[in-house]
This record gives C-alpha cells, sequence and structure tokens, in this order.
C-alpha cells in the first residue's frame, strides 16, 4: 500500500507556502489509500444509521431497516432454547413427582437442569457441594436427617414456598420461642436443659443438672422436639439425639439457641424460578444421597 | 473552496478558535443528550418504582460510601446468560431515583440488581461478616463493622431533602417524617402504619419490608445495608409488565 520510493529529484513536491524560521512545509497529498479508506468510513457510518436506529425524531429514533432490538434477541435467545427444551420440560412438569427417577431420560434432564438452577441459586447458602455449612443455620442436603421432609413433595414445597418466608402464606412456618430473652426459663434453667440435651445427644455432660433439665424438657422441648428428641418434621424441629447440628451441638451453641432462640429463613422461589426448574431442582436435591 | 481559506483567521486566533470550538462540542452534545429526555422510548413507564424509603436511602449511602459499586454491578444486561442467572434484564426505569444510579461496569463480584428477597437477613449478615463463611471462594472484604455502628438519623431528614431537591418526588410528608419512618423500618414490633402509608404497597403497589434487619437491637449500618440489600429489584412485578421492542 505504501508509495514506492521516489528518486531524489522526483521528491520535488511543492511547499504549503508557510515559512517559520526558514523551515519550510511540503504540501504532500495523503496517501491515495487512506483517503480511500477514509471516504469508505463514512459512507459505512451513513449505511449504519440508516440500518441501526438511530437518528432521533419527535417521538422516537428512526429504527433502522434491519429491525435491530437487543430486547427482541434476547426473547429470541431465550425462546429459541425454551423450544428446544419444550417437550422434556413438559413431560417434566406433567411427570409424577416420584416418577422422575424412572425414567432415564428424563432422570438425566433433571439431574442436570436442577445441577445449574442449584449452582446459580442455592449454592449461595448451601454450598457448592450441598454439604451446607455446619452451625451457621444453612442445611446440608447430603445426608438424611431432614427438618422439614425429604420425600419429593417435600423438597418441592421447601423449594417453591420457601421456610419462615414472610411473603408467601404457603411457606412452612414455626418459631422456637427465646427462652432466655422472654424471661421463660432462667439462666440456670437453661443449663440444666442444655445437659439434658447434651445427654440425649451422647455427649460429656453433667449427670446431675441433666437429671434436673429433663423434667424442664419434657414441659417446654418434648412438645415440638418429642421426648427422644427424635424431633417432628411437620414443625421442623429438628432432631437432637444425633450428631448433626445445624447451629451448632456444643454447650455454648446449645446454651445460645435455648437463650435466643433461631429464625432460619430461606426464601421461596416459585417467583424467580419456573415449575419445572424447581421440580428439576427439587429432584438434584433428592437425589443427593438424602432422598427419602 | 475560497470558505476553507478562511481557516487561517481561525488558527491565528485563539479565543474564536476557542469560541468555535465550544460551539461544535455543544452541537454534538446538544444532539446526543437532548433527544433523552423528550423521546418516548428512553424511559418505559412501569408500575411498582417508588422512591427508597429513608432507612433504604440511608443503606445505599454505605453502598455507595464502601464503594461497593467497584466490584458491583446493578445492571442486568439483555442477554440469555445474564437473564438465566439474575433475572430479568433491568428498566431504566428501575433506577430512576437512584442519585447517583449505581450501573457500574466492573463485576468481581455478583451483578445486584435483582438480589433483593433472593436470600435470607441471616445470610446477609453471615456473608457481610465473613463472605468465606458461606461462600468459600469469594474474595469479598469483611464488613462486619457495619453491624457495630449505630445510627441514630440524625441527618437522614436533610438526605430525604437533598434527594427532593434533585429530583425524587418525595413528598414535604416524607421529608418531615423521614426520622420516623428511618427507625420504624427496622422496629417490626413499632408502629409502621405512617412508614406503610407513605411508601406502602397502597400507594405504590410494592410492599416494604419492615424487619430486624441485622438481628439486633440497635439500629446499626448493618440494618440499613441489608434493608437496601432486600428491595434491590423488587420494585417491578414483571408477570405483568409486556416489554416492548425498540426499546
Amino acid at each position: 500500500m505504501c508509495a514506492k520510493p521516489l528518486k531524489k529529484e522526483e521528491r520535488q513536491v511543492k511547499t504549503t507556502g508557510h515559512v517559520w524560521d526558514g523551515i519550510e512545509e511540503y504540501d504532500n497529498p495523503m496517501p491515495r489509500w487512506w483517503v480511500w479508506v477514509f471516504y469508505a468510513t463514512i459512507v459505512w457510518g451513513i449505511g449504519y444509521t440508516i440500518a441501526y436506529p438511530a437518528w432521533p425524531l419527535i417521538t422516537q429514533a428512526t429504527p433502522g431497516l434491519l429491525g435491530a432490538s437487543t430486547r427482541a434477541d434476547v426473547a429470541a435467545d431465550i425462546a429459541a432454547v425454551d423450544a428446544a427444551n419444550s417437550a422434556i420440560k413438559e413431560r417434566l412438569i406433567a411427570a409424577d413427582l416420584n416418577g422422575i427417577g424412572a425414567d432415564p431420560e428424563l432422570a438425566a434432564f433433571a439431574e442436570r437442569a436442577g445441577a445449574a438452577v442449584f449452582r446459580t441459586n442455592c449454592s449461595t447458602c448451601h454450598g457448592s457441594g450441598a454439604a451446607g455449612f455446619e452451625g451457621k443455620g444453612y442445611p446440608n442436603l447430603l445426608d438424611d436427617d431432614w427438618l422439614w421432609g425429604g420425600t419429593m413433595e417435600d423438597i418441592h414445597l421447601t423449594v417453591a414456598h420457601g421456610i419462615r418466608n414472610t411473603t408467601d402464606p404457603d411457606a412452612r412456618y414455626s418459631q422456637m420461642p427465646a427462652y432466655g430473652v422472654d424471661g421463660i426459663l432462667d439462666e440456670t434453667q437453661i443449663a440444666q436443659v442444655t445437659e439434658h440435651v447434651l445427654a440425649i445427644s451422647g455427649q460429656d455432660h453433667d449427670a446431675a443438672a441433666a437429671a434436673a433439665g429433663a423434667t424442664l424438657y419434657a414441659e417446654n422441648c418434648a412438645a415440638c422436639h418429642m421426648e427422644d428428641g427424635s424431633g417432628d418434621r411437620t414443625q421442623g424441629a429438628p432432631k437432637l439425639n444425633d450428631a448433626i447440628w445445624l447451629y451448632g451441638g456444643s454447650r455454648e451453641a446449645i446454651i445460645e439457641t435455648v437463650t435466643q432462640s433461631r429464625f432460619g429463613v430461606m426464601p421461596g422461589w416459585n417467583e424467580r424460578l419456573s415449575e419445572d426448574e424447581i421440580r428439576a431442582v427439587a429432584f438434584y436435591v433428592h437425589s443427593r444421597g438424602g432422598g427419602e | 473552496m475560497a470558505f476553507l481559506d478562511k481557516h487561517k483567521v481561525i488558527e491565528t486566533n485563539a479565543t474564536l478558535l476557542m469560541i468555535l470550538s465550544l460551539l461544535v462540542v455543544t452541537i454534538g452534545g446538544i444532539v446526543q443528550i437532548v433527544p433523552l429526555f423528550y423521546l418516548e422510548n428512553t424511559i418505559e413507564k412501569v408500575e411498582g418504582v417508588r422512591p427508597y424509603t429513608p432507612l433504604e436511602l440511608a443503606g445505599k449511602g454505605i453502598y455507595i460510601r464502601e464503594g461497593c459499586y467497584g466490584c458491583h454491578s446493578q445492571m442486568i444486561r439483555p442477554l440469555r446468560d445474564e437473564v438465566e442467572r439474575y433475572g430479568h434484564y433491568s428498566l431504566a426505569a428501575e433506577s430512576m431515583y437512584d442519585r447517583p444510579f449505581q450501573w457500574g461496569s466492573k463485576r468481581t463480584g455478583p451483578d445486584l440488581a435483582r438480589v433483593g428477597g433472593r436470600y435470607s437477613d441471616e445470610w446477609h449478615q453471615d456473608h457481610f461478616e465473613n463472605a468465606k463463611s458461606v461462600v468459600p471462594e469469594s474474595v469479598m472484604p469483611p464488613y462486619g463493622f457495619l453491624a457495630d455502628n449505630v445510627i441514630d438519623g440524625r441527618y437522614i431528614e436533610e438526605l430525604v431533602a437533598t434527594h427532593q431537591m434533585a429530583g425524587v418526588p418525595y413528598t414535604d410528608e416524607m421529608v418531615e417524617n423521614a426520622l420516623a419512618d428511618f427507625t420504624a423500618q427496622a422496629d417490626p414490633l413499632g408502629d409502621s402504619s405512617g412508614l406503610e402509608g407513605r411508601y406502602g404497597a397502597e400507594v405504590f403497589g410494592t410492599p416494604i419490608n419492615v424487619r430486624n434487619f441485622d438481628g439486633q437491637p440497635e439500629l446499626t449500618e448493618m440494618d440499613a445495608m441489608i434493608a437496601y440489600m432486600q428491595v434491590l429489584g423488587t420494585m417491578v412485578d414483571f408477570s405483568t409488565y409486556t416489554p416492548v421492542a425498540n426499546r
């Protein structure tokens, strides 16, 4: 594209006529290729404003001949993917919740779609491996210790409506009294109940205090957590006679729980996720190992 | 082209050059900016968007003070991967009461335009205190000190008044009651009827979160911050929204 090298005598280009301290300025023409590229960009620019939304008019800008619209594009993109999956999504919605696993094709789809939904929406609290965060109130979803039930129906309901989610009347709801803060039990009594809970969960405890705590437990806690500490899933009362703890099973953690109670909230997802996504993620969670 | 030969006059007269340059830039600016104020498709009208409550507004101030915008955007672009991950793409109307808007362009962390209602208040407390405790791969610094900073709303009336002056449609009643509304929102046991009456579902169609956001008896910056987080992107009811193409 460069101009041919010129011989010395050919370099007799006229000057601009400006002289500064004896220095003159050549008036070389712009390289021809450059000039044509410049003209081409002007033509391209005009064409572009005709093809795409550009010039502001009275009420809106010119829409452009190509009808470009980022909103229409994203809607079309999503519609294309939905269309590709629509048949299997409809099957997933129509399927019996417990029958998903029996259909290998449906199960494979639900497993992968559910994994994607889980990573995007659930892993922030339940961990990317679904193991939760022990002691912080985010339940482990890999084990068979369920707070509200581990059947497909139970998980589906939990995902759709959430837990203690006040924006949805269908959400699962229960509330443990704050025995210390509300003054139902005094500090000694809380310590005794705690010893009893340590006893039924098979940990080191003070036998005398635990015996006193047993009566208090029967009066205050057994209605939800059951006499033997086996918990009650219908009200989300955790099992106390095992080694799995939502907010920690140490003496200090149990005292804190009894004193000020816990109120773990899970948002409902039926407004953010579609029915097929909720089913897929319920199936994914159910198939992590603890599903019933 | 004798006209072009006159450029020598401009080139040899600095003041004239400056005035004419300014004129050119002004015309260019007007052509680009002014249509945005009158074109009907710049901002579409949507139901439900309301000015922030005083507590949320304070939270927004903390968000700006801590430079959250340096790592978080609040702008879901109309692309499939973003819409699938974060929710419906952002509408101009959703940030029309933001002074200044928090769209941002850097995403070290995720977009926050629709983070409201996505996580529980407890999760936000845990996450602000130490993000790694709930998201091990996170690089977000700890903001636990927000829970120690008690705020009394001393300047909240001035803050709301300033936003009113900047064009956010706060009524004089909202400004006068700013402090009352500020404390009412974080006190679920108190009387929040005034707050509901000024900002609530009956006026704007969007319910207000009235909770003790940080679980502590004192009203702290953590309350304000979580109140702000929990309202982000929740104002427009997308079940009743029909997108218009060519916007």
